[in-house]
């Protein structure tokens, strides 16, 4: 695949995936004017007509302004305050090399510079986020950036700089923002139906309809299933992607190497990044969560995990530079 | 009959040349400006120079030779006429900063010179923006070409006045030979 067709995979699945989000919530709004409110013959569909346009909000706020929310749950400052902020020259001359190599690789990429982002954390770790290359955050945490050197940092920036070039970030960005809200929904409309069944339920008995008993458990295996349906999706998106941005970033420094020592040693790092949560996981480099599932290999594991093993990603990185 | 075959044909001929004639307008103008960007960090770099050698200079003071070559170096690439020439000069003022480099790790308390520290950074960065500046230019160039060249373009990119890009190369053996200058100031 080249770059525009792994462009245009993701404006698809973008798309697909605000398409799908609505129309689930448009369902779960059907089952909420058909059960909790009660499904006469003449009824005004309050449920279905909040839940489109609020979804729909959603899906479009995602789009917009989910790099914010993205960044501002995982506690990351524009490096420029971090800058302003910094106590020791050590720390000035280390933001001032991630924004340089961040200047680089965007000129590798032959596209405008990112902002940079650095999330005050002392597990390296890093991620990007965005809607497309001319609205893009690279965050990283404080403690890749005490860890690595010029190289390795590089490889890390050109590994996100990938992400950002074939717009993985607006796909990964509008699920982890639609993420969050599946699981809001699924849990509010589960209250609803515990404590609206029992109106619904009379009425249901009286009506008599055994279809309507049908759509109900169907209904109900909707919102239990929602959230791990959601989760399944953004982890099957982001783990294909880990490889070809590893790729791509080796293209872009020509020194697969230095991303290769990059993630040995932010594998070495076992400590979870507690500042990146659960429903970011999938943006990261590497597994936030510091799940041994990183390391697992096999399908039940392959299913889960947010990330490809990382020796299997190291390897592939080593392969092509003994290649050249 | 024939005379609809004829007009199709004529159709779909001028459909396929306006096809070819934009989407070699599109590389070429990418290539341009990838042009332009290799100029904008070489400026950059003639910008920072000074600032380098005021800084340097006091410690500095029996190394005086090797802060004039800077200086001169850096002269004779601005002065450059011409990418074939440019080209040259600029690989003589990365040589002249590699040993103005080189001949600073014999001053240790210049080194720690915070001040210097973030100079080099930058003179690293630049370095390192220059060079992919250059790999960009020459992947987009290489893009143009191979699209001007490959056929059936080529039965028209000639005749619509699209002209192969140049690429950049090492043209010095001596400069080929001369290994990396690390600059990266590496850290644990």
């Amino acid at each position: 695949m080249n770059l525009y067709e792994q462009q245009a995979v993701n404006r698809r699945r973008t798309w697909l995936v605000m398409a799908v989000f609505v129309a689930l919530a448009a369902f779960v709004g059907v089952g909420v004017d058909l059960f909790v409110i009660g499904g006469g013959q003449a009824y005004v569909p309050v449920g279905t007509t909040a839940a489109l346009a609020l979804s729909g909000g959603q899906a479009y706020w995602s789009l917009r302004r989910g790099d914010r929310a993205v960044l501002m749950s995982s506690g990351a400052a524009p490096v420029e305050d971090r800058m302003r902020a910094a106590l020791s020259d050590d720390d000035r001359l280390r933001y001032r090399q991630f924004t340089n190599i961040v200047e680089e690789m965007a000129i590798a990429g032959g596209v405008p510079a990112p902002r940079a982002y650095v999330i005050p954390d002392d597990d390296p770790n890093a991620f990007a986020t965005g809607r497309d290359p001319a609205h893009a955050s690279i965050a990283v945490t404080e403690g890749l950036l005490r860890s690595l050197n010029r190289g390795e940092l590089q490889g890390v920036v050109a590994h996100e700089m990938a992400h950002i070039r074939n717009l993985d970030i607006r796909l990964m960005t509008v699920v982890a923002a639609l993420l969050g809200m599946i699981v809001l929904l699924a849990d509010w409309a589960g209250r609803a139906m515990r404590s609206g069944v029992g109106r619904g339920g009379s009425r249901r008995s009286k009506n008599g309809g055994g279809a309507a008993a049908i759509v109900l458990v169907i209904w109900l295996l909707a919102i239990v299933l929602a959230p791990l349906v959601a989760r399944l999706m953004a982890l099957a998106v982001s783990r294909r992607r880990e490889y070809l941005a590893d790729a791509t970033g080796a293209e872009l420094t020509r020194n697969p190497i230095g991303l290769a020592r990059a993630l040995e040693k932010i594998e070495a790092a076992v400590a979870p990044t507690k500042a990146i949560k659960r429903g970011t996981a999938h943006l990261c480099i590497s597994d936030p969560l510091g799940s041994k599932m990183a390391a697992r290999e096999g399908r039940w594991a392959d299913l889960w995990a947010t990330h490809p093993p990382m020796h299997r990603r190291i390897a592939a990185l080593k392969a092509m530079a003994y290649e050249r | 009959m024939t005379f609809y075959i004829v007009l199709g044909l004529a159709v779909v001929l001028v459909l396929w040349t306006i096809a070819v004639y934009n989407r070699l307008v599109n590389l070429r103008n990418q290539t341009t400006n990838g042009w332009k960007q290799i100029d904008v960090q070489l400026k950059r770099r003639h910008d920072l120079i000074p600032n380098l050698v005021a800084t340097v200079k006091g410690a500095m003071e029996f190394e005086r030779e090797t802060l004039t070559a800077v200086m001169d170096a850096r002269a004779r690439a601005m002065a450059a006429a011409g990418p074939a020439e440019a080209g040259r000069r600029e690989g003589e003022l990365t040589q002249a900063l590699g040993r103005l480099f080189a001949v600073a790790e014999n001053y240790p308390q210049l080194r720690a010179t915070e001040n210097v520290k973030m100079l080099q950074e930058e003179l690293a960065g630049t370095e390192n923006k220059i060079g992919f500046a250059r790999q960009f230019y020459n992947d987009i160039a290489t893009k143009y070409n191979t699209a001007r060249e490959t056929f059936p373009a080529v039965l028209a990119s000639g005749a619509l006045g699209f002209k192969p890009a140049e690429l950049f190369e090492i043209t010095e053996a001596a400069e080929r030979q001369v290994p990396a200058v690390d600059l990266s100031m590496k850290r644990g």
